[in-house]
């Protein structure tokens, strides 16, 4: 169980924690939450240069792409032509071939655009990205991206940002299921809330948990980073362990003899 | 000679390539990627990509996301 490792498009990784660098107060915080959180893979959105005030830090000043994969994601994204366009970008940034693919098909709950989604992962991964596509918790939508070749699916737990946790588990197993079979890892990702939510995902079986709000919205977001790391690694470590059946009666953990009488 | 930059109006000499816009606006080659009328300038081709008049010039970079 200590050489437990994560493996996502032919890179190995110790830590089963992917965080996002969204919503710090400034670039030393998202720097610290990432050292806290021990994750080596961190999500970076792609936007326009600033170009009236240049002044302003790079992220990638504050980040070690030596020790962390750099994981560019297609947010804000609302068709497949405009995520390949960005992810095309990205990669022309020259810090890796992954990309996390988010096409979103409604602005009030962030919900992915499914069939949009499916054709831009099939344009991405025939263009040699390694994609790592955000989907909702549906069994035959991660089938379908996995047939395509995605390294990875990565179903939400629950609305971006809602903090909501897993709302559907038995789902989740489902998934779980059908992508053990075809050897492709599943990430939570979206809707994690507390520590706790991100342990029920890993003692399902998930290979690993993707968040973002629930670290950097945290009133300590350095503590929820460290949270999160211990809750990521107990989480998956019970699964590993396995864990005893749910009965309704009790059984003793005493012996029964040698009582006093 | 007018192009688009981000989508703001923007003036340039004449045509210019890739890599003196870049220097111009004094950023890091390593940190940004370019797009010309929705197609990526790769970055090897930077000294030889030129941008005309009317082109629509994308130059983006990272930020903090999820």
């Amino acid at each position: 169980m200590q050489d437990d490792k994560l493996e996502l498009g032919g890179r190995v990784f110790r830590s089963r924690l992917i965080v996002g660098t969204g919503k710090y107060r400034d670039f030393d915080e998202t720097r610290r939450a990432v050292e806290a959180s021990g994750a080596e893979i961190v999500t970076v959105a792609v936007r326009r240069v600033n170009i009236t005030d240049r002044s302003r830090e790079n992220l990638l000043d504050y980040l070690d792409p030596q020790r962390l994969l750099i994981l560019p994601n297609t947010a804000g994204c609302y068709s497949a032509e405009e995520a390949i366009r960005t992810a095309r970008l990205a990669r022309e940034t020259g810090v890796s071939d992954f990309v996390k693919l988010e096409v979103i098909g409604d602005q009030q709950t962030l919900f992915p655009d499914i069939p949009a989604t499916i054709e831009a992962a099939r344009v991405l991964v025939k263009e040699g990205f390694k994609v790592m596509p955000y989907i909702t918790d549906d069994p035959v939508t991660c089938l379908r991206l996995a047939e395509l070749g995605c390294v990875a699916v990565m179903p939400l737990a629950a609305p971006i940002g809602s903090g909501l946790g897993i709302r559907n588990p038995y789902n989740l197993r489902i998934i779980l299921e059908q992508m053990q079979r075809l050897q492709v890892p599943v990430v939570v990702d979206a809707g994690v809330g507390t520590a706790s939510d991100a342990a029920q995902a890993m003692e399902l079986g998930c290979d690993a948990v993707l968040m973002n709000t629930a670290i950097a919205g945290a009133r300590e977001p350095i503590a929820m980073a460290h949270a999160m790391r211990m809750a990521v690694e107990a989480g998956r470590l019970a699964y590993l362990a396995g864990r005893i059946e749910r009965k309704l009666y009790a059984t003793a953990s005493s012996p029964l003899s040698g009582l006093i009488e | 000679m007018k192009i688009t930059l981000n989508g703001e109006p923007h003036a340039l000499d004449g045509p210019t390539p890739v890599a003196r816009l870049i220097a111009e606006l004094k950023l890091k080659p390593n940190r940004v990627a370019v797009e010309i009328n929705q197609t990526v300038v790769p970055k090897a081709e930077y000294e030889h990509t030129i941008i005309n008049e009317g082109d629509l010039v994308e130059v983006v970079n990272f930020v903090g996301g999820g």
